[in-house]
């Protein structure tokens, strides 16, 4: 019952954020000078007013302010996200063509480092001071500071012009024959770079916060008890420390979500990688609002659905919350 | 231009199987894929309605237009595979290739080339291309004659390139919106070398042969396959290491000196006058001390050009003096070139009554377009007006609309833009200088600039067939520019291609990749 009303609550607030996130950014996209005429006229290389006027008049961008958003929030409760004023096409099909490229990036992204994270945190937390150590702390910070987007020229260069690995954009050969097994190695392939790039950043975050967790439970008592118990160390750290150090490493992932998808943005726009990331860019830059407004409202999703599954795994991992429910 | 026209057509059906293959020294090799770069996804494959370079690059491909132009601004014959100017030049008569049929099998006919005027005159965002067309006449299924009000010698450029597509009437004459026509981007029924097999926005464009191609074994690739990659540093290392066979519209200098020195691939700034960029600085001469012809020149004056060429964009741009691009046969670089000369400027200034007081003599702001390579260049105009005592506030700008209404109202000092010509002057350059186009949107007058006898120069060159007489009027426009700077131009816009050397005849004409590339192959 107090699950089910908890739940509930937790909708409410998350439309009412919803319909302010899209009202807040209507209007901000309202009050910036000039308009999706403006850059359509620019990809056609300039235009005269009267084609302007008509672009305006097309699009019902002459309306008065209130009634564009009348009209837009009234298609958003009917859950019509409008048509892309820039790329002419429904932005529900928009998105949803794209969408799949930007899930398979970003949740690829935060398990490479959340398991990476985890596994060099815990190696340093065993030996604070030895030279692993210090080292996983040098590339974590490196891996944090970095722009994202040089991490990714500077991982393409490595790799796909000195060693040719790995592919240097898209997200497949287009040009390839083959079978259904074919075509997920390529991809893979396709995968690696930008996923590695995206997860550098939270890389670093993961094994510095699982570094310092692990390192505060290797000192508690229960740890000194299994020891006592005469349990092996290996056993200690990762059957009993691990489970409790890790407690605050999901949670931090699962707020990191939504910085894990504008990050995204940047790495999706050096490889080429075909998603949300590459058509908000490049909406923002075009001033197509209903995109924008679509992809916003995508965004939230995916970070509401990525707070969840963080619940429910944080559920399976930590006794204590198991116990609970 | 009627002499040049009657002794092309004696050499019309050699030249066309000829033209490709004399520039090479090896025979073409049929077949292969060609994998090139879009630097952005295009809105519309259909360059009727749609100008713009991405829509160039494909829209070449799919639909042919009546004439192509080879390196030296000659026409050669396309899909028309000859014509005629009539004495008054009032009537421009096409006669098509008979082979010719669209990518479904249905022939082109002169109704279509009718049809494709009407829909670019009506749709098309560069009114003045067709302006003076009045009708045009289908005496028989193979000829088009175009009728005009007055004479209109920019017909011929803007029967080529990208800007008159050959579109079916039987497809987009279906009484649905043109701009909004669902066959723009699928199931597309071409005119032209290759036909769609599949576009992916934010991905890929992908072409085949069309087997139908009223030139027997052209084309010779059997794909081309257009990548989409926005970031530049992505585009070079496709290029290195052989994912991609060719980029164009490469404008930044570091990567173009960069692949340049790179064993396999060929760097070359040919092809770009037709497009014909220029990099300028803008100034209103409606507001403030830029009234003032004094100071205007005092700025030309104050700004090293030369630094701008070679420490700024590192020796990979032409010097532009006018309006019109340098590669142009219509370009005259005699005008005054305002040398770096901080005396002068110093003098113009005290003599347009702005004394220097302390060490400013006015305040003034310059608009930075929000396009990747100019701010560079703004922070050192800012830095060398400042020694002669004009002090600037640079204005960045977020995004292409904010500083497109910024310039549309007119509400501006300065600007540092770049504006294409777009093959002939009557199509985009006379857009900056006539009086009657004053602060209508972007890339119109916006520098407010008003002069009567540029105003007649322009119309008078606009209606003149004869080549020698026009290039006089445009020859006085251009000294009445430099002299009077509306505008003070800094460079071509160092726009290059970059190709493999497996690449065959890469794309050398005016117009770079928005020229059909039948005639390209691919080295084993």
């Amino acid at each position: 019952m107090d699950v089910l009303r908890i739940s509930a609550t937790r909708l409410f607030y998350a439309i009412i954020l919803l319909l302010a996130v899209l009202v807040l950014n209507f209007s901000l996209m309202h009050m910036a000078p000039g308009d999706v005429a403006d850059t359509i006229a620019q990809s056609m290389g300039g235009a005269d007013a009267e084609i302007l006027e008509r672009i305006r008049e097309d699009y019902g961008l002459n309306e008065p302010f209130i009634v564009q958003l009348g009209t837009y929030l009234g298609k958003v409760l009917r859950f019509d996200l409008g048509h892309s004023f820039y790329y002419n096409q429904p932005v529900t099909t928009l998105i949803l063509q794209r969408l799949p490229a930007t899930l398979l990036l970003v949740f690829t992204a935060q398990f490479f480092a959340l398991i990476i994270g985890v596994i060099l945190g815990v190696i340093s937390a065993r030996r604070p001071n030895g030279m692993l150590s210090h080292f996983v702390t040098f590339l974590a910070l490196f891996g944090y500071a970095a722009p994202v987007f040089w991490t990714g020229i500077l991982l393409l260069i490595a790799f796909s012009l000195k060693i040719q690995w790995f592919p240097v954009a898209g997200m497949r050969d287009v040009t390839l024959q083959g079978g259904t097994i074919e075509r997920i190695l390529d991809v893979a392939r396709h995968l690696v770079l930008p996923a590695v790039t995206l997860g550098s950043i939270f890389l670093a975050l993961y094994s510095r916060l699982s570094r310092a967790t692990m390192m505060e439970t290797l000192g508690s008592d229960y740890v000194r008890t299994a020891k006592a118990k005469g349990l092996s160390e290996r056993e200690v750290v990762y059957k009993h420390a691990l489970k409790n150090a890790i407690s605050p490493v999901i949670t931090l992932a699962g707020l990191q979500f939504s910085a894990v998808i504008s990050g995204a943005v940047l790495v999706e726009t050096v490889f080429a990688w075909p998603g949300l990331g590459t058509l908000a860019f490049q909406s923002i830059l075009a001033r197509d609002t209903p995109t924008i407004l679509g992809i916003l409202f995508f965004s939230a999703l995916i970070v509401i659905v990525g707070n969840l599954l963080t619940d429910f795994i944080l559920r399976l991992v930590d006794p204590r919350l198991k116990a609970r429910s | 231009m009627t002499i040049g026209i009657k002794h092309f057509l004696a050499a019309v059906a050699v030249s066309a199987l000829t033209a490709g293959a004399a520039g090479a020294q090896e025979t073409p090799t049929r077949g292969g894929q060609l994998v090139v770069a879009l630097t952005n996804t295009p809105r519309v494959l259909n360059p009727a309605v749609q100008s713009g370079i991405v829509t160039g690059l494909v829209g070449a491909q799919l639909f042919a237009a009546p004439l192509r132009y080879d390196e030296d601004w000659t026409p050669q014959p396309y899909l028309a595979k000859s014509w005629e100017v009539s004495e008054d030049g009032l009537k421009v008569t096409l006669f098509l290739q008979e082979e010719a049929t669209f990518h479904d099998g249905t022939p082109i006919t002169s109704e279509d080339v009718a049809f494709s005027v009407d829909i670019i005159k009506e749709y098309h965002p560069f009114k003045s291309m067709f302006a003076p067309v009045t009708s045009v006449d289908t005496p028989d299924a193979h000829t088009a004659v175009i009728n005009l009000s007055k004479p209109h010698p920019a017909l011929m450029l803007a029967m080529s390139g990208q800007l008159m597509s050959i579109i079916p009437k039987h497809i987009y004459g279906d009484g649905q919106d043109p701009k909004n026509h669902p066959r723009n981007n699928e199931d597309v029924v071409g005119s032209g070398p290759f036909k769609l097999v599949e576009f992916k926005p934010g991905e890929h464009v992908i072409m085949e042969r069309y087997e139908g191609y009223w030139e027997k074994d052209l084309p010779y690739l059997d794909r081309i396959v257009a990548r989409i990659i926005t970031d530049s540093s992505a585009r070079a290392i496709a290029l290195e290491n052989g994912e991609m066979h060719m980029s164009n519209f490469e404008g930044e200098p570091v990567l173009i000196n960069r692949l340049s020195k790179v064993d396999g691939l060929t760097v070359t700034k040919e092809g770009y006058g037709g497009i014909g960029p220029i990099d300028w600085l803008a100034m209103n001469t409606t507001k403030g001390p830029l009234q003032d012809v004094k100071v205007r020149q005092a700025i030309a004056y104050a700004v090293d050009k030369e630094f701008i060429l070679k420490a700024l964009l590192r020796g990979t741009a032409a010097e532009a003096r006018t309006g019109i691009h340098p590669d142009s046969p219509l370009y005259y670089d005699g005008v005054p070139a305002y040398e770096l000369d901080l005396d002068k400027a110093n003098a113009l200034l005290d003599e347009a009554g702005f004394p220097m007081e302390g060490d400013k003599r006015f305040d003034i702001t310059m608009e930075l377009v929000p396009f990747p390579g100019y701010k560079a260049q703004a922070e050192y105009i800012k830095q060398a007006l400042s020694k002669v005592g004009i002090m600037v506030e640079l204005k960045a700008h977020p995004d292409f609309p904010s500083w497109a209404q910024t310039m549309g109202t007119m509400n501006f000092d300065m600007s540092l833009d770049s504006v294409y010509n777009w093959g002939d002057p009557v199509i985009g350059v006379n857009r900056t200088y006539m009086s009657d186009n004053i602060a209508k949107g972007v890339w119109s007058n916006t520098q407010g600039y008003s002069n009567p006898r540029v105003d007649e120069l322009l119309e008078a060159a606009a209606t003149e067939n004869d080549t020698d007489k026009r290039k006089a009027l445009y020859k006085e426009f251009q000294e009445i520019v430099a002299e009077e700077v509306p505008i003070y131009f800094l460079n071509a816009v160092p726009m290059h291609t970059i190709y493999s050397d497996r690449v065959g005849n890469p794309p050398k004409g005016i117009w770079a990749s928005s020229a059909p590339m039948d005639r390209m192959y691919l080295k084993p």
